[in-house]
């Protein structure tokens, strides 16, 4: 009799387990996070002020949001921010191309080349801020060398994204560098000797050997690299705050002046659902292939 | 070996490889060696915009004094906050993230695929798109400018990472542990706790790296959670300071070392781990 209840308690607790496993996981992610997300897109049909009842305005916003001269401009440095981004997968390769050796030092050298990635952007943005800075910056001390006047970067309209893009890089780059150095040191030697032995060196071992065998480091570094690019927001805020005259803007920043400087919650959500929408399609591209590792 | 090993080629290649090498490292450090040198600068040197010569004289602990004296500054509350933030949130990320990644590893049930899509999905959504009702909530919650608002935030947002990372890694384990453990008698919680976490203590170290410097690096939710200094962590402490301490780039500089460090510490020490961590599944394939 004792064995039987005994049985049974052990086959519930297994039946269960999924359940009290998931439990406290789930529900943290579920009420901060996805539920969040269903309620974003809710309110961007409204108007809204953070306070009292809202709204309801249908599609107004995303049709005001088409026509705001600062949306084309956000989504124009996103744009920028992107494709300019995808440089660090390409200067992370080189560098560590560049570092795979084996001189003494090497270790502690890899390790000093990748801990940009390691400090945080409100200090990589203030020590770019202050490189840029035209009085005392080492850029202007550049300019003075070859005797040219010094261009205040963050402070030039054109100029500014850029600046700020180029802030992010530093990390980044040391990031994607990481990972090509664990792809390139776990490489099979073999098929490299090989490729040597068929008579392939320089581009052409790196593009035809080298490069298929680093395609899961690339997959994750340009996917890490794109979504890191989209959110883009603290660097923004430290350094130009989407100035000068909201030119450095990206969707990231305007949805936080909209919702918590303009109090325009609902306008400020119907961004938030755009950039959601806009880094589905690259969430959805890296879930394909973990899912299909899974399955095949 | 590709590229081609360095000790394969001529001498003088050789020594051109070593001096680019420094050279790149030195060019690389840059705006590193610049803060770390600004400061220890004195005031001198700042009045006189002496930012990039050698330093006329050396004022460690003056400026780092300065930083972290609390009738001066609020530095080192801004730093025991973060500390205190961080910490419970790393460990309660952890700990939930194993259980859930314990069941979606070995029990097989409907939707498991779909729930560790979701955890991975929500893991790169823009913070824009939770900024509202997260604020909300915590607003209804009366946790608005909380470090409890912090830690509960940081250590849900963190479990997507953590599941999908632990997941992985309990997946690749040898299954028949579990199962010997389950002939014996061992319920679900005890394969749990005397098979499954002392097998993945490595992974939880690895994990463990990677969430302190993310939570520690925040500044977004400090920025839209916290409006006081009671709850403000040293991230958006330091950009709050920099109005305060103007053109005192001595100051600016030790406090941005400081905010640094911690991170800049938990990777040297723990570097094996780290790295097997941010880069696990770079290799596979």
């Amino acid at each position: 009799m004792k064995k039987d209840t005994e049985y049974r308690w052990l086959r519930l607790q297994f039946a269960l387990a999924p359940v009290y496993f998931l439990a406290p996981a789930f529900l943290l992610f579920a009420v901060f996070v996805l539920w969040p997300i269903v309620q974003s897109i809710w309110i961007s049909f409204h108007e809204w002020s953070g306070f009292g009842a809202k709204a309801w305005v249908g599609l107004a916003n995303y049709r005001e949001l088409f026509g705001d001269p600062d949306f084309h401009i956000s989504m124009a440095n996103n744009v920028r921010w992107l494709v300019l981004m995808l440089l660090a997968p390409v200067g992370g390769l080189f560098v560590a191309l560049f570092l795979n050796q084996n001189v003494r030092g090497i270790r502690t050298i890899k390790s000093l080349f990748f801990f940009p990635f390691v400090i945080n952007l409100v200090v990589i943005g203030l020590i770019f801020s202050w490189f840029y800075n035209p009085d005392l910056g080492l850029l202007a001390e550049i300019f003075r060398l070859f005797g040219l006047e010094p261009i205040p970067i963050l402070a030039d309209e054109n100029l500014a994204t850029y600046g700020v893009i180029l802030a992010n890089l530093w990390p980044q780059t040391a990031y994607c560098m990481i990972l090509y150095l664990t792809g390139l040191t776990s490489m099979n030697a073999q098929v490299i000797e090989a490729g040597r032995i068929d008579g392939a060196h320089g581009w052409s071992m790196l593009w035809n050997v080298i490069l298929p065998q680093l395609r899961g480091a690339s997959f994750i570094a340009v996917v890490v690299t794109v979504i890191g690019a989209l959110r883009s927001f603290d660097l923004i805020a430290i350094m130009t705050a989407g100035g000068p005259w909201g030119t450095t803007n990206v969707l990231a920043y305007m949805m936080y002046q909209e919702s918590l400087f303009n109090f325009r919650m609902g306008y400020g959500a119907s961004i938030a659902v755009i950039l959601f929408l806009i880094m589905t399609v690259f969430i959805t591209f890296f879930l394909r292939s973990v899912v299909r590792n899974e399955r095949g | 070996m590709f590229p081609t090993p360095i000790e394969r080629t001529s001498k003088p290649t050789q020594v051109i490889y070593r001096v680019a090498l420094y050279l790149l490292l030195a060019a690389w450090l840059l705006p590193m060696i610049a803060i770390l040198v600004t400061s220890i600068r004195g005031n001198a040197d700042i009045i006189a915009g002496n930012y990039w010569g050698w330093p006329t004289e050396f004022r460690f602990f003056q400026n780092y004094g300065e930083v972290f004296n609390p009738a001066r500054s609020p530095m080192l509350r801004y730093f025991i906050n973060s500390v205190v933030i961080t910490l419970p949130a790393v460990f309660f990320a952890i700990f939930f993230s194993a259980m859930a990644g314990y069941t979606l590893a070995i029990h097989r049930f409907r939707g498991r695929i779909l729930l560790y899509a979701m955890f991975i999905a929500g893991n790169f959504v823009p913070f824009q798109i939770l900024m509202i009702p997260v604020r909300t909530l915590f607003a209804n919650m009366d946790l608005l400018d909380t470090l409890l608002a912090l830690i509960i935030f940081h250590t849900a947002f963190q479990i997507g990472f953590a599941t999908f990372f632990l997941r992985n890694f309990i997946a690749d384990l040898p299954m028949a542990l579990v199962e010997s453990a389950r002939i014996e008698g061992a319920t679900e919680m005890g394969v749990f706790f005397r098979v499954i976490v002392p097998l993945i203590r490595p992974a939880l170290a690895s994990l463990g790296v990677l969430l302190f410097t993310f939570v520690w690096n925040d500044f977004f939710w400090a920025l839209t959670l916290v409006q006081s200094d009671r709850a403000r962590p040293i991230t958006f402490g330091l950009q709050a300071l920099r109005g305060q301490w103007s053109i005192s780039w001595n100051l600016i500089s030790a406090g941005s070392v400081i905010a640094a460090i911690p991170s800049v510490i938990v990777f040297f020490l723990l570097q094996k781990q780290f790295i097997a961590g941010l880069t696990f599944g770079a290799v596979k394939e």
